[in-house]
């Protein structure tokens, strides 16, 4: 008997119950998509926190003031952020922006819109802080100096006041101050509750005058010149902090370490980085552990199915065996039903979830790794086969009494 | 025509062990020449149904010979039993066991199938052992769209499809109404007077009397070996039929 006559012979196997050969597929797609969806929602969970990250900006540090309302001589004033501009004793730092921050109604033609974080800050801020203008132009260095009244709002603030209209160059009202909008900053993908998109800046002076009067600062961004520099960054600002608001070097040591004994904090973006890197190795652990459940119990649902499948044929191997049908025929017969089953499932499982991964889940884009499509391809195969073709070899093997007599 | 188509010598099949032990035949010998119509008859626990499934190379005595077609079954390898089931025996049973959801032309083809006949000739082969059984019309049905007696003769046209040398029938009109029942029996009557060796059996003294020779089992011996018409003669029962060969 050809192996030709022995596929028909399978085909007409599997068309000749088209239920159970759809179930036991549905079976099978359901275990690979789960598993290759799964892998791809976690993977894209820790894709978006990682980009996230990035999205502050990786040679960055944050410079803040730790003790709120304190004694003004420790508060971080704009003497101190231009004190950080020195190329002997910070000769690594790029750029070094004063931020003020408060929130304030934006009104435009009657709409009141209040923006959460209204930023002042100078023109070197928008690069440093990963913050690319969309539309229009930043302000200068000119702007900032004179104390124009120019602002860049965020998405959220540009379609809430300028629904359908473009903003550029009209002018709108902050503090009691006319303000001309000169750009709308790129949408920015949300770090976390807040709003990240919610936001307007415009030049150090002008919201100083207007908003927050002549404190302290908020923060000060200084930018690395490269990331790796970015640790020389760190302990270049904190000696020039500790000399100017008179902290002694052994309590400056430990600043870094999260303790509050100095009366700033610096917040390295690439600590965030490598914080970011071991959650993201946790993340790929419980996927790990999350594959390896969902690979069992589809393995366990093609073993169950497989193994009901051969097991209710029993009967039908042997009455072939009766009529003179080799081992090795029936044996290849069901092997090559149970390859079928398991790679058109698979196939299909795989489709399912390509076309899943295409989807939100929970809020999350889902990334494929590639290897969960082999991985878990493969392991149903297998499984397929061997509960598909173990059975059938057990029946194959039995006097053909026997399996006429199984019930 | 010296040498028989089956012959047993002093067969012996036990189930289970100990104090449960079961013997089923207690040493049968028997031997059936080429072209006799024989009935197995004997009450329920008789041994019939093994003797019958031995002769059918479906199970393997305890002990004893079978030689079948002068081949000594029990040395035979899977490869070597699964062609001479396919190719000396034909066998039909009691529940019929055609396979599910497949057409009575596609259950009638398997046996050649696995004997390796080519497609085209093996539905030429099929269709005319249907037709031989009166079926020929239902080619296309599957097995629950017959009757009790259809289903039987579509399994005898299965079994007379590779032309054994050998028919066996473990009660065959078992599960049939007395109608059907005649329409197998017809076909049995019609198949020995061409020359087929049948073996069947039965507990039903009307089927039993219309073959050429009786064979009693009590108690998994034979008690009873009776010729009831001539072994170069058709059987009493042949041409009463409906179908003509």
């Amino acid at each position: 008997m050809s192996f030709y006559e022995v596929v028909r012979f399978a085909l007409r196997g599997l068309s000749a119950n088209k239920l159970r050969s759809a179930l036991t597929m549905l079976g099978i797609l359901i275990g690979v998509a789960a598993v290759i969806l799964l892998v791809a929602v976690g993977n894209g969970s820790a894709k978006a926190i990682s980009a996230r990250i990035e999205a502050l900006g990786t040679n960055t540090i944050t410079v803040m003031s730790s003790n709120r309302g304190g004694s003004t001589n420790t508060a971080l004033t704009k003497q101190i952020s231009d004190a950080l501009v020195d190329q002997t004793l910070a000769p690594d730092v790029k750029t070094v922006s004063p931020v003020v921050s408060s929130s304030a109604t934006v009104t435009y033609e009657g709409t009141d819109h209040t923006v959460n974080a209204f930023v002042g800050t100078t023109p070197g801020w928008f690069a440093a802080s990963n913050t690319p203008v969309g539309e229009g132009a930043t302000f200068t260095a000119d702007d900032e100096s004179q104390g124009r009244r120019v602002v860049v709002i965020g998405q959220t603030v540009a379609t809430e006041l300028f629904p359908g209209v473009d903003p550029i160059d009209k002018q709108v009202t902050v503090g009691g101050s006319l303000f001309t909008v000169v750009g709308v900053l790129a949408a920015k993908s949300s770090t976390g509750f807040q709003d990240a998109n919610d936001t307007a800046v415009a030049p150090l002076t002008a919201v100083r005058q207007v908003l927050t009067g002549y404190g302290a600062l908020n923060s000060i961004l200084v930018e690395a010149k490269s990331p790796d520099k970015v640790d020389a960054v760190q302990s270049e600002v904190a000696t020039i902090l500790n000399q100017r608001l008179h902290v002694s070097s052994t309590t400056a040591a430990t600043s870094t370490s999260g303790t509050n004994t100095t009366p700033y904090r610096i917040q390295n973006a690439s600590q965030l980085l490598a914080t970011q890197t071991q959650t993201a190795d946790t993340f790929t652990t419980l996927l790990g552990a999350v594959a390896a459940i969902s690979l069992l119990v589809g393995g366990i649902g093609i073993t169950n199915i497989m193994l009901v499948t051969v097991t209710e044929r029993t009967r039908e191997i042997g009455i072939r065996k009766a009529l003179g049908a080799p081992r090795r025929v029936i044996l290849t017969q069901f092997l090559i039903e149970a390859t079928l089953l398991s790679v058109i499932g698979g196939a299909l499982g795989v489709a399912a979830a390509l076309i899943g991964s295409s989807f939100q889940i929970v809020g999350v884009k889902p990334v494929i790794v590639p290897s969960s499509i082999g991985l878990a391809l493969g392991v149903s195969i297998a499984i397929g086969l061997f509960f598909g073709g173990l059975p059938a070899s057990r029946a194959a093997r039995l006097r053909p009494i026997d399996a006429l007599r199984y019930e | 025509m010296n040498r028989p188509v089956l012959e047993v010598r002093d067969i012996k099949k036990i189930y289970g062990m100990g104090e449960a032990t079961v013997h089923a035949l207690r040493g049968v010998s028997l031997i059936v020449e080429r072209g006799d119509y024989v009935a197995i008859m004997g009450s329920s626990g008789s041994g019939k149904s093994t003797l019958m499934n031995i002769l059918g190379a479906l199970d393997v005595p305890s002990s004893g010979d079978y030689l079948l077609d002068g081949v000594d079954v029990s040395k035979l390898a899977d490869r070597q039993l699964a062609l001479a089931r396919n190719r000396l025996i034909g066998f039909i049973f009691q529940a019929f066991n055609l396979i599910p959801r497949t057409s009575a032309l596609a259950n009638v083809e398997l046996p050649l199938a696995y004997a390796g006949v080519k497609p085209k000739e093996r539905r030429r082969r099929a269709m005319a052992a249907l037709e031989t059984v009166g079926l020929a019309d239902r080619a296309r049905h599957e097995p629950n769209q017959l009757s009790g007696g259809q289903q039987q003769r579509v399994a005898v046209a299965r079994a007379l499809v590779t032309e054994p040398a050998l028919l066996l029938a473990d009660e065959p009109t078992g599960n049939l109404d007395s109608h059907s029942t005649a329409d197998v029996l017809t076909v049995f009557d019609q198949l020995s007077a061409s020359g087929r060796t049948i073996v069947l059996i039965t507990h039903e003294p009307e089927v039993g009397d219309r073959t050429k020779r009786l064979i009693r089992l009590v108690d998994g011996r034979v008690v009873e070996d009776t010729r009831q018409s001539p072994l170069h003669q058709p059987p009493v029962g042949a041409f009463a039929g409906r179908h003509s060969i």
